[in-house]
């Protein structure tokens, strides 16, 4: 698991409140996890937070799940 | 948990209402931000906050250009840090019969009033959120309830901020960031005193109270939304019209 990765899942645990074993990757914030509207958005704050990075809103919208933040850090980085 | 050291941001805060909620804010012991319109206005709110011995400055701010809300926001943020309290004070009046009120009578009202609201509201909601605390204080007007000829717009503006609050209440209430306005009736500042007299005096046999209202008496309702005590209050327009409208 890439160091990424691991950030990433650490980072969505402590967001929505839920145990790491249960962010698998292919989790949905929402219908997975219990993530309401704002809770996602709190989320990108978060990860903006973490990589140092800023993620514009038409962006951040299509982070849906575990995979899509992993890739979105990935690719931005 | 008092509102000590938090940062209060009130737009329109030269004379009047704001200058009083300022006022207010800061012997609560908030970190207070002033915006005025212009250089001179600004001066003035950076005086009297540091003849009254409150930390804080005047900033120009025109609500009405979203390039302007967000400079200020980035330097308020940038200089005191996380914006905690933020009241929507700043507001016009362009009044005019519906048939003969022009486009930019009603777009000028709107903008500036309403879609500020709009604005100023997104630019603190991060830092709200973040916190888990936040109080947003929007000061509507009588007139939203009561409606009054030749204010069309001014009513509409703020019906909608109204209806603003109570959506926006709802959706951040989990974040523990409340939410609401206070609607004053006819106080005594310079927007007011510009009416005839005849129709003040006209206005004014519509007060059980028999007089205006003091910037003081907003100010201090608005304080208290602010303070702790208000903390479970959210979604709500508080009346302060000496008993003109009572809902």
């Amino acid at each position: 698991m890439s160091n990424i990765e691991e950030r990433v899942k650490k980072i969505i645990a402590e967001q929505l409140g839920v145990k790491e074993e249960e962010v698998v990757n292919s989790a949905a914030f929402v219908e997975d996890l219990g993530a309401d509207s704002l809770d996602t958005v709190e989320l990108v704050m978060a990860l903006e937070e973490e990589f140092e990075t800023e993620i514009p809103d038409e962006e951040a919208e299509k982070i849906t799940t575990v995979q899509l933040a992993i890739d979105y850090v990935n690719a931005n980085q | 948990m008092s509102i000590e050291g938090k940062v209060a941001l009130v737009t329109g805060a030269t004379r009047g209402i704001g200058k009083a909620i300022a006022t207010e804010l800061g012997r609560q012991g908030a970190v207070v931000v002033g915006t005025a319109t212009s250089e001179n206005g600004a001066a003035t709110i950076s005086e009297y906050l540091a003849e009254a011995g409150i930390q804080g400055t005047g900033l120009v701010l025109d609500v009405a250009s979203p390039e302007s809300v967000e400079s200020v926001l980035k330097t308020v943020q940038g200089e005191f840090g996380a914006i905690g309290i933020l009241v929507n004070n700043a507001g016009i009046t362009r009044d005019n019969i519906m048939m003969r009120m022009k486009d930019d009578e009603w777009d000028s009202v709107m903008n500036t009033n309403l879609n500020s609201v709009f604005r100023l509201v997104k630019g603190c909601l991060r830092g709200m959120t973040k916190a888990r605390w936040g109080r947003i204080i929007s000061v509507s007007s009588v007139v939203a309830s009561m409606g009054n000829a030749g204010q069309a717009n001014y009513a509409a503006a703020k019906s909608g901020m109204e209806g603003f609050t109570r959506a926006l209440a709802r959706e951040v209430g989990s974040r523990n960031i409340a939410v609401n306005c206070v609607a004053p009736g006819f106080i005594d500042t310079d927007m007011t005193s510009g009416l005839a007299d005849e129709h003040k005096e006209k206005l004014q046999s519509q007060i059980p109270m028999n007089r205006l209202g003091q910037p003081e008496e907003i100010a201090a309702v608005v304080g208290f939304l602010a303070s702790q005590g208000g903390a479970y209050v959210t979604g709500e327009t508080i009346h302060v019209n000496g008993g003109m409208y009572m809902s």
